[in-house]
């Protein structure tokens, strides 16, 4: 008798999904959920058209209008005025292929990587695809998700499969407990560091371990979102009973019956004990402080009580990196982070725009003042997250501060709907990368979390929040 | 898509690592969905704050403008799946990107459009990019897909590797798509399966 021999998670999900082989030697990855944005979709539409060939599957393909979109109240398709006609072919685009789209005005609305979670479209050990490189955000509910340019994403509509070599697997264990207002944003970021921006590169990442099992669900969504940032394939949790809590209700998840069946079957959903990984990596988390970049790539990342490097003392061939960076943000080695002043604050993008992140920020700016000078924005990551924020009185409270609350929508993080800073501006930012002029011409962008976002725009400079609230008590 | 099979041109140093897809096709704020993919290369490292060109970015200067060759550092094509910044080099006539190393999506692009991409170990391409900043535009490198060698000015051929599937995809411009739909059975086959294993997979319905 032979005994199957042990698996990772991610083999268990790859091989179940896997309809065939390629000529060419690729697997071909059947994709159970397809969500589209409007920067992207359009030339696939166009594509389609000119080949004349159809979408396989519409009823799995969902569309969200997020990058573009104006976050100002009131918007509508022409607030913005350069996303007008992505918003628009989009519209269209979706009406003729019978995609469901969940449009500019829908209760449903916001960005795709927050959208498709709340409804429940992303779950346990099924495979997901979005043309934008943050999809696998939807991995903290075990699902194995890829993000793909446009001709991928027309070959996903054509076919509804990925033609994939298999990616390498790496575990990523992030031991101990997280200390008071340390996230998973500051595990990432400190992963990142510690890996650098390519050190996941051609991996598909489990995160497991103490730190992992005791982050919510949107903290879990966090930890993979940034996992491009390390240019990891995809990177996901393992789903346990805080996972199927959560879905459970969800509008697309299934019911009755068919939820207890699939309960079952997700209660399977993890990586045998033997199995061995191509790659295995450890972070203690149990000593971290808040983290902050310093520089222009998401690994250029330092504890808040820490200053800017020496150029001098790190790796020889990030040395040139490191000298270009400072020159960018306007930085001297050795100024310690905390103390900077900043023009601009921004909370929001899909690594940090949900509920728990909004409550966060919020219970640090409650009762304060935004500091004088300083531009501070909440941007929520789906209609949903802001009715749900509105309900609690968080817009209140942000409002009251002197924050900017705004429509839902990808935003500042990547300036595609309008939405950046001035040149010159130093901005602490809860997105993803802090990649030079991304933000706007010549704004200096530091990555950090809601709390030390929202804390830095109470102080108007880069403050750690635990001497904030400390301060308070 | 267009085949690769071979290319002479120009080469141009791009000596950095991780050059990032914001960098290569900036979000250009139009307002049209048919881009300026020639002006959206390196949109903002070619121009000065009053909007002309800056001399001294490599793809400005006179014997590099019609580079059809390109070599850099690791991770080129980091951060965003945007497909322009594959689009906005063949716009410029690059049709062979040579690296280090490149980011998984942006390499995957470069396949999906006839762009060829080259990855050198790091000896081979330090001794290459030595031979681009020779040789200085003045005389012409020739990347050949048939047979997987550089060849130029300033020293010997050098070999480079690159998946056998993906050098015939390249040689012969298959379709992607094409290829895919001949498993089309295979797909709807397994679709069958997947609803009596995993039901709620292959359905979606909002219970509201």
């Amino acid at each position: 008798m032979s005994i199957a021999p042990p698996r990772t998670l991610f083999d268990k999900i790859w091989d179940f999904h896997c309809v065939g082989r390629r000529a060419d030697g690729r697997d071909l990855l059947y994709i159970d959920r397809h969500v589209l944005h409007e920067l992207h979709a359009h030339h696939a539409f166009a594509q389609l058209e000119k080949q004349q060939r159809n979408v396989h599957r519409p009823d799995l393909t969902f569309a969200v209008q997020d990058h573009t979109v104006a976050t100002k109240p009131g918007r509508n398709d022409d607030t913005n005025p350069s996303g007008t006609a992505f918003i628009k072919a989009m519209r269209q685009g979706c009406g003729k292929n019978g995609i469901r789209l969940f449009d500019i005005d829908d209760p449903d609305q916001g960005i795709s990587h927050v959208v498709a979670p709340e409804l429940g479209l992303v779950l346990p050990g099924a495979t997901h695809a979005v043309p934008d490189s943050h999809a696998s955000t939807v991995g903290g509910l075990g699902a194995l998700a890829f993000g793909c340019g446009t001709s991928e994403l027309a070959h996903i509509l054509v076919t509804q499969v990925m033609a994939q070599k298999r990616p390498k697997s790496m575990r990523a264990r992030l031991e101990g407990a997280l200390g008071p207002h340390v996230n998973a944003k500051d595990v990432a970021l400190r992963l990142i560091a510690e890996l650098g921006v390519a050190g996941a590169r051609g991996y598909a990442v489990e995160y497991a371990g103490a730190a992992v099992r005791g982050m919510p669900i949107e903290q879990r969504m966090t930890l993979c979102n940034l996992n491009i940032e390390m240019g990891g394939r995809s990177g996901f949790v393992a789903p346990d009973e805080v996972t199927f809590a959560w879905l459970e209700g969800r509008p697309y998840v299934p019911q009755g019956t068919l939820w207890d069946r699939a309960l079952a079957y997700w209660r399977t959903l993890k990586s045998d004990v033997e199995a061995t990984f191509d790659r295995d990596v450890v972070l203690d988390c149990a000593a971290l402080e808040p983290q902050i970049t310093w520089g222009t790539d998401p690994s250029q990342v330092v504890g808040i009580s820490g200053r800017v490097p020496e150029p001098a003392a790190i790796e020889p061939s990030r040395q040139a990196a490191a000298q270009s960076a400072l020159a960018y943000m306007g930085l001297a080695p050795g100024t310690p982070l905390a103390g900077l002043p900043v023009d601009r604050v921004f909370i929001g993008s899909c690594t940090n725009s949900r509920l728990p992140d909004l409550q966060t920020a919020a219970a640090v700016v409650r009762g304060r003042r935004v500091a004088a000078g300083v531009v501070a924005m909440v941007v929520p990551g789906s209609s949903s997250v802001k009715r749900e924020a509105e309900a609690a009185g968080l817009d209140r409270v942000f409002r009251d501060a002197g924050f900017f609350w705004g429509e839902s929508g990808c935003s500042m993080c990547a300036g595609g709907n309008g939405d950046r800073g001035q040149p010159g501006e130093r901005c602490v930012s809860t997105t993803n990368r802090n990649f030079e002029n991304r933000q706007g011409p010549k704004v200096r962008t530091h990555l950090a979390s809601p709390a030390t976002a929202a804390a830095t725009a109470i102080a108007g400079r880069i403050t750690d929040v635990r001497q904030l609230l400390a301060g308070a008590a | 898509m267009q085949p690769f099979v071979s290319h002479t041109g120009i080469a141009a140093p791009l000596i950095k690592d991780d050059i990032n897809t914001d960098q290569i096709a900036p979000i250009m704020h139009s307002r049209s969905l048919k881009e300026d993919y020639k002006a959206m290369l390196f949109h903002r490292a070619r121009l000065r704050e009053d909007g002309s060109e800056d001399p001294d970015f490599v793809l400005n200067k006179p014997q590099f403008c019609a580079a059809g060759i390109v070599v850099t550092g690791h991770n080129f094509g980091a951060g965003s799946s945007r497909e322009s910044a594959v689009w906005s080099m063949l716009a410029n006539g690059i049709r062979v990107i040579v690296a280090k190393s490149f980011a998984d999506i942006y390499r995957e692009n470069c396949l999906q459009n006839g762009v060829l991409p080259v990855v050198l170990g790091p000896q081979d391409a330090d001794a290459f990019i030595a031979r681009v900043v020779a040789a200085d535009g003045a005389a012409p490198f020739t990347v050949d897909l048939v047979t997987q060698r550089i060849i130029g000015p300033g020293g010997p051929d050098i070999a480079f590797d690159i998946a056998a599937a993906d050098r015939t995809r390249l040689l012969e411009g298959l379709d992607d798509i094409g290829m895919t739909l001949k498993h089309m059975a295979e797909i709807v086959g397994w679709e069958g399966r997947a609803a009596t294993a995993q039901p709620w997979l292959q359905s979606t319905q909002d219970s509201r």
